[in-house]
């Protein structure tokens, strides 16, 4: 006894099975996100305005670098996911909401990598 | 597809209450800080690149308006971590009670206004 309808069965379209996984992974990024955040609040953001000298010397050390590089892994993913959201709840036009979606997802890609590769090159103080 | 129909006014007849202000503000400072990332990404990118580069991400970021850029990215992230904690609360069943809603409500308010403020006198207020 199956509770779908005979259009749903004939369109094939039925569960995806992974309807919780965003979800999910929102929630977890969140936990994760909070002591990061709080160590780059009180921590890095004041680096932000720091000489040269003094941010490098900051972020070439490990522990910095590696608190850095998981703060902000884990925001650019939120964010993709927070984003998708926002972009499926108010962009209308077909066109123009999958082609922010894709611009948002290859975006935080390439952010991702550059964080990455930055900061591996200034804790190597190359 | 969208049905082009009469729809019932929705969010405008409604009192503006907390509970659906800070919910709206959770959303737009989420948005905030996706593009305040952008600069995060633009600062450890100069910081690798070298002192030249780095010279013009220092000048945006101690021009007046890049340190209020930097305040209100200092609100969007204390707000939407409070308020994030608050719906962590609502996801595990916790604080659903009307009383509740407004006291940790506010309580983010408080964390929020508090925390702005403190970077506000770092950024404006302190003798450097």
């Amino acid at each position: 006894m199956s509770l779908r309808d005979p259009l749903a069965r004939a369109r094939g379209l039925g569960s995806g099975k992974d309807g919780v996984a965003h979800w999910w992974l929102q929630r977890l990024s969140a936990v994760l996100l909070l002591p990061l955040s709080i160590w780059f609040f009180w921590a890095a953001a004041p680096l932000l305005r720091a000489d040269y000298a003094d941010a490098r010397t900051y972020f070439a050390q490990p522990l910095a670098a590696f608190l850095l590089i998981a703060f902000l892994l884990a925001a650019i993913y939120h964010a993709v996911l927070g984003l998708q959201v926002v972009i499926e709840d108010y962009v209308h036009g077909r066109a123009l909401e999958v082609g922010l979606q894709i611009v948002v997802k290859l975006a935080a890609f390439m952010a991702a990598l550059a964080v990455v590769y930055s900061l591996i090159r200034i804790t190597l103080g190359a | 597809m969208p049905v082009a129909r009469p729809l019932s006014p929705h969010i405008s007849i409604y009192r503006k209450q907390l509970t659906s202000v800070l919910s709206i503000l959770h959303r737009m400072t989420g948005v905030v800080l996706a593009l305040g990332l952008l600069l995060l990404v633009y600062f450890v990118v100069a910081l690798a690149a070298g002192p030249e580069c780095f010279a013009g991400f220092a000048r945006l970021s101690r021009f007046w308006l890049g340190s209020l850029v930097w305040l209100g990215l200092a609100f969007s992230l204390s707000f939407h971590l409070a308020n994030g904690v608050r719906h962590l609360f609502w996801d595990i069943g916790r604080g659903f009670e009307l009383r509740q809603t407004a006291r940790s409500g506010w309580t983010v308010v408080v964390i929020s206004a508090a925390a702005t403020l403190v970077v506000a006198w770092e950024l404006f207020g302190g003798v450097r």
